[in-house]
């Protein structure tokens, strides 16, 4: 049994991670500001010192997933909430004697808006990468690197790429939501191939980089099921499992790219609410290929992904399933 | 008027400037050479940087205009952890970073400096020198002068000698023209930037600010036009006599040479090459097909240069190469049975079609003595180079024969090549002398194929005027006829024919087979097919056409086009075989599948006639058995086989039609058994798709075919390289193609070693999951690729369907070929109405091109297959 805590264990990847680490006889400790539901919460935020130091004392081990995430927002908000938390987290951690730092970082923090084929897990790149998260999520795990300490608290990042399942509301529920609407277009042919992580798979994965050899450590993963999919074909996967149209509006990938960039403006430039539509970096996410060499992350962790894609999607859309009937009277 | 610049000593190039070319800094050195005067040199030499002792020296030499700058990968090369090399790449004088002088040098003075370097340096040997452009004029002086020294030469696009009755290439004639030389040369950079704009591929501009950083003024280049004018083309040039100095002394080396020429080059042409072959016989030649002058920076001449160090066993303590093992089978020359039934009256070949013809053994006979007669009467010798372009029939039969009688080397190319892949093909086998009907002869003029031009046929008397033609083939015969002495039969040994490669995976290659290796393919043929005198054979298949008077047996050509194989019908078939009484048929897939289209017209005779055919052969191509099916239906008395080879091997394998049935299915097509004289093996491929296996005859091991057989090519012509990759496994040839053997020692073809798919789980083979995926309802053919880099790639499968929407697969169909296919992961299911088929086969996907389409759709662009 270690003592492990788990920050930002509200969003999918998080509780999934928590519940696993519960599961499997750990004692688990979560930090966010919404209750976890699976696990001992220390409600607050990254932001807080005091909730950070309340959070990390005693343990052992530590997986940061908190992060600001969202598509929009001001940039000083992801500056505090994904640079900043995890320099606090990182210094608390080290300070209360812990051993293992697992850091969840993101593909993006390296990618630069090309196509991405067969790619490893390149440098983190704050001032090239695209768009607030990425840029932040970057300078993140540069620190998170920065930390690794041979003979005392060691760090692996790891970065999963598109996690998705039943509950995402990442992927899963904005694909929905826009489908169900009519709004969900396929940029150009929709053939770009594109790397996705079942949700189980990135848990296992997070758990693997816990009990990972320390020749692992200092070093960055990008972690996905290794199955690369046309974007299209992805989007009916996911469109079909959770009972909604599939999409069949085209519309040229340059084109959406473009539009993309004018509502980043705007919603940057006007009092908008919500997300845009569309936003460049989605544009460029859904229109170029984006796929890495599994190998060294396998190899490093000791870890491959259980759950196909395939097999993904049945347990996707059993769940849907499952759900239309609780909300059934 | 010219401004002698002012004297400056050698000095080390900028720090940026070699960083940027990868060159160690410690290299740049400047040497001062005593003397009167004194002069200082600037060069690159990896001496001080070696780890080990080196095995021996390269002393690598530049041309005009370039400078050390040029060996810079070599110099690099050399310096190896095992057996190094310390490479010394000089600037010469008034060149380079080596000092203005202010005088003129002279060749010999260069020949002379070049020493006075290497003696104040303290130079030992072995040294190999290399050099390129008028540098290897230069270093072939400094190596006639240390025979001491000297145990091997390179020499990359230069020449050693300038026939005072041959124009100088036009380019250089320009330069040299005394009112454009200081213009064109020194007052401006126009020579320079002509020789860096003539690479192939054009050159990385930082390569290119190397190049021109020593000459950025007019005053700097001064002695690229002194380079200019000491070219000695007239015969009272002072320059002259130390060039036939050298130009003689170079005939007279016998160390190891090797030749590193790139063919498209205006100033040292095929011409060049050829003397220098001339030369020295024994050197290894490599063509870079599509590589230019500065073949040095085109392609990767430090690695070629260290293969042929190590391959010819170069420097010291290596191991002495043994000389190559003679194949050691009683041998008798392919054209024995024409002497032999030379008083035979019997039908040897019947060429049906318009202008019918039927010829005895005695009259074949008669018209091969007669027309090799006549070749050596208009002075074509054993070994010099006949390009043949006259469509099978009597008179091929004929020319070809009385060629390899001769001893004259036959260059045959099949016009399937295009008229651009034939050009290239036959100028790379450089034939003194082409052989062709009207059509070939019009382009072999215009396109320059060959200095003598023979016709087939007779010519209208304007068309030979026009195009120059020397002689007919029947000029030829009436000259042999008076021709009385003796004529030797060429040794087993030499060179007997070219031929080519169908060019589907880069240039057509030429394949050299000597006389004893083509006698072989007569037996291998014989033997596994049992054809002889008694079995007439029907050839609707070119390379077996030929074939037939060296078994004896009687043979014709079906009245067909044969560069068109679909065009042949089935009555055209039983008329031919009713011809000869034919008992044997070859018959390429295309052939057969149209006979068996126009079935249906044959009338009862024909019938009769096809019942009597014992035997048939699909060759050339992969055949359905399906086909092989329908034509036992028309030749119902025949055994169905098919032979697996190509142009280096012609016969690796055959199978027969029940055997075919009695296999089933499996992993790729299955091929059969190794022909009589023939041995298989395979080279097992390594997770990033290379072969890499020692020869194995290990069961259900995927990796590279292996063949070992007396009738395997002798080697490539001029590609010493390619040579040595096929030939690395001693005794064995590597065929580019994959596949396993089974437990019963037959051979399965899984597709070709460039198409195999480095995937994550291991390499992947296409064929046998491409013909799992046609079997999906819907699915015409297909394609299986790799996406993304070796070793991580994906698989994607590109299928052939009618009217496809998009570019994906709609779900269904992706899931029915994800399904069939499984356990393999397949990325992505991507449709075309057509699937793009190689030029000559018309059969074999072009796998390369579906994979470039495929890594760009799946990227996200847009793109056209």
């Amino acid at each position: 049994m270690t003592r492990i805590l788990v920050t930002g264990a509200s969003g999918m990847l998080g509780r999934g991670v928590a519940a696993r680490l519960v599961a499997d006889g750990h004692d688990v400790r979560t930090l966010q500001r919404r209750a976890s539901g699976v696990a001992t919460d220390v409600r607050g935020s990254v932001t807080d010192p005091a909730a950070v130091a309340e959070a990390v004392h005693d343990r052992e081990a530590v997986v940061h997933l908190a992060a600001k995430a969202a598509i929009t927002g001001p940039l000083a908000e992801y500056v505090e909430v994904n640079v900043r938390g995890t320099e606090r987290v990182l210094t608390a951690a080290a300070a209360a004697g812990v051993r293992r730092f697992v850091h969840v970082s993101s593909p993006s923090v390296a990618h630069l808006g090309t196509s991405l084929a067969g790619a490893g897990a390149g440098p983190a790149d704050p001032d090239r990468a695209r768009g607030h998260y990425a840029r932040t999520k970057a300078a993140a795990e540069l620190i998170a690197l920065a930390a690794d300490e041979p003979g005392g608290m060691r760090v692996v990042v790891v970065r999963p790429h598109v996690v998705w399942g039943p509950g995402d509301t990442q992927l899963v529920g904005r694909v929905v939501d826009r489908a169900r609407s009519g709004r969900l277009p396929v940029l150009g042919a929709g053939a770009a191939l594109i790397d996705t992580t079942y949700v189980d798979n990135a848990v296992d994965a997070l758990v693997a980089a816990l009990h990972a050899d320390d020749s692992a450590c200092g070093e960055p993963y990008v972690v996905t099921n290794g199955e690369p999919r046309p974007v299209l074909e992805l989007l009916r996967g996911i469109c079909s499992a959770s009972g909604v149209p599939t999409p069949r509006r085209h519309v040229p990938a340059a084109a959406a790219r473009a539009v993309g960039g004018l509502l980043d403006l705007a919603w940057a430039r006007l009092p908008l609410d919500g997300e845009p539509p569309l936003t460049r970096f989605t544009a460029e996410q859904l229109s170029t290929a984006h796929w890495f060499d599994q190998r060294r992350t396998r190899e490093a962790l000791g870890w491959t992904p259980a759950v196909t894609i395939e097999e993904g999607l049945v347990r996707l859309a059993s769940w849907t399933a499952a759900e239309r009937d609780t909300r059934v009277p | 008027m010219t401004v002698r610049p002012t004297p400056t000593v050698a000095f080390s190039p900028p720090r940026a400037l070699l960083d940027a070319g990868g060159i160690d800094p410690r290299w740049s050195r400047v040497v001062d050479v005593p003397g009167s005067p004194s002069r200082s040199w600037h060069l690159l030499d990896n001496g001080g940087t070696l780890e080990a002792e080196p095995v021996g020296t390269l002393l690598c030499v530049h041309g005009n205009p370039t400078w050390s700058y040029l060996w810079r990968r070599v110099v690099a090369a050399g310096a190896r952890a095992e057996r190094p090399w310390r490479v010394i790449a000089v600037d010469q004088l008034e060149m380079g970073f080596s000092e203005r002088t202010g005088q003129t040098h002279r060749l010999a003075d260069r020949v002379a400096d070049l020493g006075a370097l290497t003696d104040s340096l303290g130079l030992q040997g072995p040294v190999v020198t290399v050099g390129h452009d008028w540098g290897g004029l230069v270093s072939l002086g400094w190596a006639i002068d240390h025979p001491d020294l000297l145990v091997g030469l390179v020499l990359t696009n230069t020449a050693v000698y300038q026939p005072v009755d041959e124009p100088v290439p036009p380019v250089l004639r320009l330069a040299m023209a005394p009112a454009v030389r200081p213009l064109g040369t020194v007052t401006t950079p126009a020579f320079l930037e002509t020789t860096l704009a003539i690479a192939h591929p054009g050159l990385d501009p930082v390569v290119v600010d190397g190049f021109r950083a020593p000459y950025r003024s007019a005053a700097r280049r001064d002695g690229i036009g002194g380079f200019v004018a000491d070219i000695p083309a007239a015969a009272d040039h002072p320059s002259r006599p130390e060039l036939e100095r050298i130009a003689r002394g170079t005939a007279q080396l016998e160390v190891p040479a090797l030749l590193l020429w790139g063919p498209r080059d205006p100033v040292f042409t095929a011409r060049h090459l050829r003397d220098l072959r001339e030369r020295l016989p024994h050197a290894d030649v490599h063509r870079f097909e599509g590589a230019g002058h500065l073949v040095v920076e085109d392609r990767d001449v430090a690695g070629a240069v260290l293969r042929w160090l190590d391959v010819r066993g170069l420097g010291e303590g290596a191991d002495q190469v043994p000389a190559s093992t003679v194949v050691e089978a009683p041998y008798r020359p392919l054209g024995a049975t024409l002497t032999e039934r030379s008083d035979d009256d019997s039908t040897a070949i019947v060429e049906l079609g318009a202008d019918a013809r039927r010829a005895s053994w005695r009259a074949l006979a008669a018209r091969t003595d007669e027309l090799a007669r006549g070749l050596a009467a208009y002075e074509i010798a054993a070994g010099d180079r006949v390009a043949l372009l006259v469509p099978p029939g009597v008179d091929l039969t004929a020319i070809l024969y009385a060629c390899l009688r001769l001893g004259a080397v036959v260059v045959v190319a099949d016009a399937g090549l295009g008229v651009r892949g034939l050009t290239r093909a036959v100028r790379a086998a450089e034939p003194t002398v082409v052989i062709g009907i009207e059509r070939a002869l019009v382009a072999a003029r215009s396109l320059r194929w060959a200095p003598t031009l023979i016709s087939a046929g007779p010519l209208r008397p304007g068309v030979r005027r026009a195009l120059g033609v020397a002689a007919s083939l029947d000029d030829v015969a009436a000259l042999g006829r008076s021709w009385e002495e003796e004529l030797p039969w060429p040794a087993p040994d030499e060179d007997a024919a070219i031929l080519f490669t169908s060019g589907s995976t880069g240039p057509a290659k030429g394949v050299v087979y000597t006389h004893r290796r083509l006698a072989a393919i007569r037996d291998a043929v014989g033997t596994t097919y049992g054809i002889g005198p008694d079995s007439p054979l029907v050839a609707a298949f070119a390379p077996f056409v030929l074939l037939g008077p060296a078994l004896g047996a009687p043979s014709v050509s079906p009245d067909m086009d044969v560069t068109a194989p679909g065009t042949l019908t089935a009555s055209a078939l039983a008329e031919a075989v009713r011809a000869i009484d034919g008992a044997v048929v070859f018959a390429s897939p295309a052939a057969l599948a149209n006979a068996v289209r126009t079935g249906d017209g044959l009338r009862e005779a024909d019938r009769a006639a096809l019942a009597g055919v014992r035997l048939f052969l699909s060759a050339g191509a992969p055949v359905r058995p399906g086909l092989l099916e329908q034509a036992v239906a028309l030749m119902p008395n025949a055994q169905a086989h098919t032979p697996y080879g190509m142009t280096e091997s012609l016969l690796v394998s055959d199978v027969s039609l029940d055997e075919l049935r009695a296999v089933g299915g499996g992993n790729g097509v299955c091929v059969g058994r190794p022909v009589a004289a023939a041995r298989l093996a395979i080279s097992a491929l390594a997770p990033d798709g290379r072969a890499i296996g020692a020869p194995s005859t290990a069961p259900g091991v995927t990796g590279e075919v292996l063949v070992s057989a007396p009738h395997v090519k002798e080697r490539y012509d001029a590609l010493w390289l390619t040579q040595e990759a096929s030939a690395r496994d001693a005794g064995w040839h590597r065929t580019g193609d994959v596949g396993h053997l089974d437990a019963e020692g037959r051979l399965w073809i899984e597709g070709r070693l460039a198409h195999v798919l480095a995937t994550s789980a291991g390499p992947v083979t296409p064929v046998g999951l491409e013909s799992l995926a046609q079997s999906v309802d819907g699915v015409r053919a297909a394609a299986v690729v790799g996406v993304g880099p070796a070793g991580t790639q994906q698989v994607v499968v590109v299928v052939e369907t009618d009217e496809p929407a998009t570019v994906l697969a709609e779900p269904v169909l992706a899931e029915a070929v994800r399904d069939v296919l499984r356990p393999t992961r397949v990325a992505a299911v991507l449709v075309t109405a057509a699937l793009p088929t190689d030029v000559r086969h018309n059969s074999k996907v072009d796998r390369t091109r579906v994979g470039t389409w495929a890594e760009k759709v799946l990227a996200g662009r847009r793109a056209r297959l």
